[in-house]
């Protein structure tokens, strides 16, 4: 790695609330690792969630807006956001925008066409492409021996694989090994890229707790100290339900789930508090004092 | 010249979109044609008997048959024009089906382009001049390619019909997948147990010159007459010295080395003999394994063979063979079933391929016939199959059926509830393909009475669980998602063309599809044939079948190897490349040009000019297009011909366009 890399940034609206941990501990990596992270000014709502469900259109001239606004920061490699779903929604938009006759009314509703398509990544692809494993091995501060991790990836960040074009789409492996070049034991979790539910979460809860049962069950049987995730999502689902879900299925797990920022994080020798370890709804505090680690 | 024209109908297939009658009459006007007519059937019995009445009483010179393509029926009609008495070089064909009836609706404007069509092809007949083959020897020796069931049965076919047999295996021994293979659909019954025979019978043929650990690195030539360049790997073990006696494999102390006969599940030695029925029972050395060769340490078995036989320093052998046929039966792989990421990819050790179970089975396998987990040694008791791993799946490039997993899954699982009566398998198929004599009723006993559990779906995911694998999938009968608790997981892989099958079929100039099977000539009419003479197919080179099929084919190729031997002479094919000597300036662009080695230098008069070999010449006028001087043409395509065509065709666009 050689000077520093910049990069238009794109926080998506869980980093300003239900995730804020995450958007911190991002930022506070990336500092970190010379990744400079320049905010997309005056960005909007990505139209993943809402937007998509109902008009293509809609949703891609929502992304496309950011992508325009991204060309304003200066000597950019490209966007990124750490948000699958808002990644998701940015990359898919991007590839349908190849279609002219798409483009043509996606651009009808935007102030000015959109002419230059940035490259989208995650800011795990960034930190793993960019970085990479080998580079982060000589700056770690505190490596997380004896901390077993079950990695999960979630079910959008790799796939379809025509679109994200990052990693294995049945079996990614980028998070584990950033893991392990910090110390940390990356079990081989057979469900790293399972659906946890999530999107049911209001309106089937059963089915959350079923999916994200299996999930909490599997990391138990792998030997799991933790759950590592890239996703605000995944990461409020189980973390935040895990009493929900335990009381459902009988089962009493008490399993972190760390993003995989915060762990890096920790590993860095950076602040807690800019991690926002305190934000999680399962304690980490005897995790990561078992490893060493005060937080 | 007086020229006739016969227009086919085609039942409908031209006369639906072309006017043929009227492509009849406008033929009458054309310069040269002494008679036209139209015809249903020009290739039929009463259509040919037609064009040589009108040859006959007309007292034509050539003919000019409008209809299908010539690939269909040119030799065809040259034969009928030669019966009527005319040289069958005095014919043309204009393809009014293919190229006009069958890509267009409008009937006039295909009637427009069949006359144009005709048009060219009189005028192109008005140059063709009468043309005779040549005839040469035949070579009446035959080499298969491939010791799988299929080229055991063509070789042992031709054998016996009194051919001398030169049998090429890639492998250190013959037998092909059928050697590994425990039991047989729809009879369970032993499979080295029908083939060990005619193994044997290879062996001890004194017709059938065997080469294992062999394979055909060139092949020059044409039919009756190839020239084949083998190379014999190294075994580094002399093998008219060795008697397969196996002190070595007890001595060996590299015993961990890779099994490939056994799909590796077992561990072999590094110098070994792959399974005790081999032909030929000889020892060889992997050199990969051997620590004699990645240390120089070692030597024990030099120390401990008997017959003194082990010669480390062994280097490859080329042997030129000479043959007049070719059959390739080079036979199957499974494809890379790791490409499957949702059933782990290769990563955990209890799912395992049809083929290793199918060692796994076997009593003289690595397991002796115990079922036993690769993980740790346990018998399982819940086994599930899933079929269609890498087969009718277009997301990996796989879409076809291999057409025998359905088979031999029933048949794995009938087998697991013989070795472990408390054991229960479930297989996931798509739907269940058992069209053979007796197949339908061998799947049924699986589920009837061996109690095999199918579930018709694909399967999503493997995954392990604590010691066991999580199988889920769809049941689509009941609509329902299941989940199987497993301890054993068998994935029926699909077939694809053996390694290196496309490398062979470009030496060999024959056709590949995408998968690495060979082409036939004919998808209905030619299946054991190619497009190159004298080079015939057997068995899964062409496309996965069952051993019964691969059986049939072996022996079809051998008829037919037969029946081009029954000729003492061959007739070579005239439509070659013909070279004016007075023009020829001896420049030799031709000969660097040409893909097939037909040209060679020849000395007139103090001067440097070129001649072709007419029997190498492929006519491909690949030549004809290089030679500035026009001095190399193509027989029936030359230039004066071709120039004809375009004149016939361009002359009329002028008078309509005037
Ligand atoms: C798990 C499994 C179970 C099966 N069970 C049955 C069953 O019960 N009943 C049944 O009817 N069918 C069964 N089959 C199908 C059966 O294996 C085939 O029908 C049969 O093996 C085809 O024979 P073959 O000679 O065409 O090909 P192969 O058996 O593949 O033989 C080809 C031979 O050619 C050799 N070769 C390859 N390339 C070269 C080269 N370039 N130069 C020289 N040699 C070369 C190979 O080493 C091999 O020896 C089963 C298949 C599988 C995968
Ligand atoms: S190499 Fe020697 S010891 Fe080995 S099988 Fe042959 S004869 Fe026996
Ligand atoms: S020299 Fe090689 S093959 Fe021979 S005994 Fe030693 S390891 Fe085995």
């Amino acid at each position: 790695m050689t000077g520093k890399i910049r990069y238009a940034y794109y926080p998506g609206c869980s980093g300003q609330g239900t995730s804020v941990e995450y958007d911190t501990s991002t930022r506070a990596v990336c500092a970190a690792l010379d990744i400079e992270l320049v905010d997309i000014p005056d960005w909007n709502c990505c139209g993943s969630s809402p937007a998509h469900t109902v008009d293509h259109h809609l949703s891609a001239a929502l992304s496309c807006r950011n992508l325009a606004q991204a060309a304003q920061v200066e000597g950019a490699r490209g966007v990124i956001t750490p948000c699958p779903s808002c990644l998701s929604n940015l990359k898919t938009s991007a590839r349908r925008m190849a279609d002219p006759d798409f483009a043509a009314r996606v651009n009808k509703l935007l102030d000015k066409p959109l002419r230059h398509i940035p490259p989208v990544k995650s800011v795990l692809q960034a930190l793993f492409e960019d970085v990479g494993p080998d580079a982060l091995y000589p700056r770690v501060f505190k490596r997380l021996e004896g901390l077993k991790l079950a990695p999960y990836y979630g079910c959008i960040m790799n796939r379809p694989p025509q679109i994200m074009e990052f990693d294995d789409h049945e079996h990614p492996v980028a998070m584990d090994r950033l893991l392990e070049a910090v110390g940390a034991t990356a079990l081989p979790f057979p469900l790293k890229v399972e659906c946890c539910g999530a999107s049911y979460g209001v309106a089937r809860q059963d089915i959350v707790e079923r999916l994200s049962g299996r999930l909490l069950d599997a990391a138990a049987a792998c030997g799991a100290d933790a759950f590592v995730t890239a996703c605000p999502l995944c990461q409020m689902n189980l973390d935040l339900r895990q009493d929900q879900i335990n009381a459902a299925n009988k089962t009493g797990h008490r399993i972190p789930v760390f993003y995989y920022t915060q762990l890096l994080g920790l590993a860095l020798g950076l602040d807690p508090k800019a991690l926002g370890l305190d934000k999680l709804a399962v304690s980490p505090r005897d995790v990561l004092a078992a490893v060493g680690v005060r937080a | 010249m007086k020229i006739g024209v016969f227009v086919c109908h085609c039942g409908s297939n031209i006369a639906g979109t072309v006017d043929v009658a009227k492509v009849a009459e406008a033929a009458k006007a054309m310069p040269d044609v002494a008679f036209a007519s139209d015809t249903m059937y020009a290739c039929s019995e009463p259509g040919q008997e037609g064009i040589i009445k009108a040859i006959q009483e007309k007292g034509l010179d050539g003919a000019v048959v409008a209809s299908c393509t010539p690939r269909m029926h040119g030799p065809t009609f040259m034969r009928t024009v030669a019966r009527a008495g005319l040289n069958p070089y005095m014919f043309e064909m204009a393809n009014i089906r293919e190229h006009v009836s069958w890509i267009g609706r409008n009937k006039e404007a295909n009637t427009r382009k069949a006359i144009d069509l005709v048009k060219m092809a009189v005028a192109k007949l008005g140059q063709n001049r009468p043309l005779y083959p040549k005839t040469f020897a035949v070579n009446k020796r035959v080499l298969v390619i491939g010791g799988g069931v299929a080229g055991i049965q063509a070789a042992l076919d031709c054998a016996e019909g009194g051919l001398d047999v030169v049998l090429v295996e890639k492998t250190s021994s013959i037998g092909g997948k059928m050697a590994k293979l425990d039991k047989t659909f729809p009879t369970v019954d032993c499979s080295s147990c029908i083939l060990g025979p005619k193994m044997v019978d290879v062996a001890q043929h004194p017709r059938i010159t065997l080469h294992a650990s062999s394979e055909v690195e060139d092949v020059f030539g044409y039919v009756g007459n190839f020239q084949v360049e083998v190379r014999k790997k190294a075994p580094y073990v002399d093998w008219k010295a060795c008697t397969g006696c196996g002190a070595c494999m007890e001595k060996c102390p590299a015993k961990k080395s890779p099994d490939p006969f056994n799909e590796l599940v077992g561990r072999t030695t590094a110098i070994n003999i792959p399974f005790p029925q081999a032909i030929p029972k000889k020892a060889s050395i992997d050199p990969t394994a051997c620590i004699r060769f990645k240390t120089g340490k070692c030597g024990v078995c030099a120390k401990i063979c008997p017959t003194k036989a082990i010669r480390y320093d062994q280097q490859d052998e080329m042997v030129t063979e000479e043959v007049g046929a070719i059959v390739a039966a080079t036979g199957y792989d499974l494809m890379d079933w790791t490409v499957y990421g949702q059933y782990g990819a290769g990563r955990y050790p209890d799912v395992v391929t049809s083929l290793q179970y199918e060692r796994m089975l076997s009593a003289s396998g690595p397991t002796g016939g115990h079922i036993k987990r690769p993980s740790d040694g346990r018998e399982p008791k819940n086994v599930v199959f899933i079929q269609c791993v890498g087969s009718r799946d277009p997301s990996v490039g796989r879409p076809y059926c291999t057409g025998f997993c359905c088979m031999y899954t029933a048949k794995q699982a009938v087998l697991t509830k013989d070795h472990i009566p408390d054991s229960q398998s479930y297989v996931f198929y798509m739907d269940i393909r058992a069209p053979g004599k007796m197949y339908d009723e061998f799947t049924r006993r699986a589920v009837e009475e061996y109690g095999t559990q199918y579930v018709r779906g694909r399967v999503s995911m493997v995954y392990p669980m604590g010691d066991k694998l999580v199988v889920r999938g769809a049941d689509t009968l009941a609509g329902t998602q299941v989940e199987v608790l497993a301890d054993l997981v068998v994935l029926a892989v699909g077939a694809e063309g053996a390694k290196g099958s496309p490398h062979l079929a470009e030496k060999l100039r024959i056709s590949y599809d995408s998968y690495g099977f060979f082409m036939e000539g004919h998808p209905k009419l030619k299946p054991v044939e190619t497009n190159t003479a004298g080079v015939y197919l057997a068995g899964c080179s062409q496309g996965p079948k069952d051993i019964p099929t691969s059986v049939a084919q072996g022996s079809a190729a051998a008829a037919k190897v037969l029946g081009l031997f029954s000729k003492d002479q061959l007739q070579s094919d005239p439509q070659v490349a013909k070279v004016d000597l007075k023009r020829c300036v001896g420049c030799m662009k031709c000969a660097l040009t040409c893909p097939f080695g037909a040209i060679k230098e020849l000395e007139t008069r103090g001067e440097m000019k070129v001649e072709v070999i007419e029997t190498v010449c492929q006519g491909c006028g690949i030549c004809t297009s290089t030679c500035r001087q026009g001095a190399i043409q193509l027989q029936n395509f030359t230039d004066n011909q071709i120039l004809a065509e375009v004149n016939a065709l361009l002359l009329t666009a002028e008078e309509e366009g005037a």
